[in-house]
């Protein structure tokens, strides 16, 4: 579904992000990526979301190279990844409500399934009463499940998480956690970058353990080993 | 379609009303630019009508000789009026010219006498002649004598005024010229504060345009309600711009009519207030859409 294909990132020769990196990832896996700051962890969940180009090799999601998309046909690629990141990047204007609306009317979805959507999940975040606060009005935690209801709102295929907990307390931590493993449960591939021993440990999932740019390790029931 | 349409339109005005003080800041600088632009169309109302109240004092005078025939007179009357430099003529006959000069030395009784003791009417006619611009009435003298009736004419008052209605013609052409040299520079400045505004409140948003770009939201779903934003400006600066001037004029108008002596700039503001709101309102709304549209550009590329 998602290939990485001797993929490197040369920002200069003394700056070399990613060599060389290869690996596959199936559908309704839950992959972690690990590695010190600095590692390239972020370079290569970047590389997904076509918000930064390989120097070489290709990234393909299902089938198709996405350096190769043009401006226009971008957006619906990424329409069918959903992001979830550190500092939540939610919209500082809008409520809880109005975040996760926006992504389905920029996908253009029909104001009748907005209205009956976007309840749903954030239901489902368990963030439903506080459907019409500011993210500056919300806790890290909330503001983490009101992106989380914004990625899975259009139902996607993937879901990318850098460092999704990054920002939590331990307590919040799980719980994003949990919410991960069910929306993995119900179908949908998560990609999740994360330096977090115990998360890993914990998970027992598929780890790509990646070191100064380089792989350096996959395993299937991996854990938390640099 | 409809729906994409709407939802920037309504996204736009939500934005308009939520960053309320970046709206105020720019609606600030976009009323003071269309006050810039509307004072400027004032001010050349006033600066035109002076010029031309001026250009319309000076003349030249054709006198003929005492024995002139009217017949020829006619002729070259005719003949001037198909001119297209010449804007009016007035003819003086030998009885009018005699008349005036009477009543106007009436109380100098050493005049009234010589003038009796002639017993013939000593003044020949003339034709007042203004042209439609300063500069023209060189031609039109030159023209006057190189003509045929060069013979019946006694004198032409141009070229003893030359030297006066060259100087005169040069400044109001190069006053107009500064005028519209000012107007244009300005306009510039305060179009390109305006431009700079927009950019500025724009800048404050480029992360929510990268997290929206993220989000897959096309390029012109972005950009819409920026550029809805944009046009509210120039339709809110444009009618508090139209509401200021109201009390500015009514104050305003006869000071600058006593002084200038031109038209009363209230009345002109009333009379022309459609077409000033127009003019202000379209600028307002082309600069607003058109300086969010550049602004965002850059932001959408990365």
């Amino acid at each position: 579904m998602i290939v990485f294909d001797h993929v490197s990132k040369v920002y200069s020769p003394t700056s070399i992000a990613l060599e060389d990196v290869t690996f596959s990832v199936e559908p309704k896996e839950f992959v972690s990526i690990v590695g010190q700051s600095g590692a390239g962890k972020s370079t290569l969940l970047k590389m997904l979301l076509a918000e930064d180009a390989p120097s070489e090799g290709r990234v393909l999601f299902e089938d198709i190279d996405i350096h190769a998309l043009s401006k226009t046909e971008l957006p619906t690629i990424r329409r069918r990844i959903g992001t979830i990141f550190q500092d939540f990047k939610l919209l500082p204007s809008k409520t809880a409500f109005e975040n996760v609306a926006f992504a389905m009317e920029a996908a253009g979805a029909s104001d009748e399934s907005i209205d009956t959507d976007v309840p749903q999940v954030l239901e489902l975040v368990g963030l439903i009463d506080k459907a019409h606060h500011f993210p500056h009005e919300l806790s890290g935690g909330e503001k983490q499940r009101t992106s989380i209801a914004r990625a899975i709102v259009n139902r996607p295929d993937v879901i990318i998480a850098d460092e999704p907990t990054g920002n939590l307390d331990p307590i919040n931590t799980w719980e994003i956690i949990e919410l991960l493993k069910k929306i993995n449960s119900f179908g949908t591939t998560v990609i999740m970058a994360t330096h977090n021993k115990d998360i890993i440990n914990a998970l027992e999932r598929r780890v790509i353990t990646i070191e100064h740019g380089k792989m350096i390790r996959d395993a299937k029931q991996g854990r938390y080993i640099l | 379609m409809g729906t994409y349409f709407k939802r920037i339109v309504k996204v736009g005005i939500i934005n308009f009303w939520r960053n309320r003080w970046v709206t105020l800041a720019t609606i600030l600088v976009m009323t003071l630019m269309l006050f810039v632009t509307g004072s400027l169309v004032f001010a050349s109302v006033l600066l035109n009508s002076s010029i031309d109240r001026i250009e319309s004092k000076v003349d030249i005078t054709v006198y003929f000789n005492t024995d002139a025939d009217d017949e020829d007179i006619a002729a070259l009357q005719k003949k001037l009026t198909d001119f297209p430099q010449v804007k009016n003529i007035e003819y003086v006959s030998r009885e009018q010219a005699l008349e005036d000069f009477k009543s106007r030395h009436a109380n100098n009784t050493l005049i009234t006498q010589s003038l009796e003791e002639l017993g013939d009417n000593p003044l020949g006619a003339s034709l007042n002649i203004q042209a439609q611009n300063s500069e023209q009435y060189e031609s039109i003298a030159k023209f006057l004598n190189a003509s045929s009736y060069a013979s019946v004419i006694d004198k032409i008052n141009y070229f003893q005024n030359k030297l006066v209605i060259e100087r005169l013609s040069n400044i109001l052409t190069s006053t107009r010229a500064i005028g519209w040299g000012i107007a244009l520079v300005l306009a510039a400045i305060v179009m390109l504060v305006t431009f700079n505004t927009i950019r500025m409140a724009i800048f404050t948003s480029r992360e929510e345009i990268g997290i929206m770009r993220l989000v897959g939201a096309t390029n012109g779903y972005i950009r819409g309600p920026f550029i809805v934003v944009g046009i509210l400006y120039g339709i809110v600066a444009s009618i508090i711009t139209m509401v200021l001037f109201y009390p500015l004029t009514l104050w305003l108008g006869p000071k600058a009519e006593g002084f200038f002596g031109g038209p009363n700039l209230f009345n002109y503001f009333i009379g022309n207030f459609l077409e000033i709101f127009v003019l202000l309102l379209g600028l307002g709304v082309l600069l607003g859409a058109f300086s969010s549209f550049i602004a965002i550009r850059r932001h959408l590329n990365v």
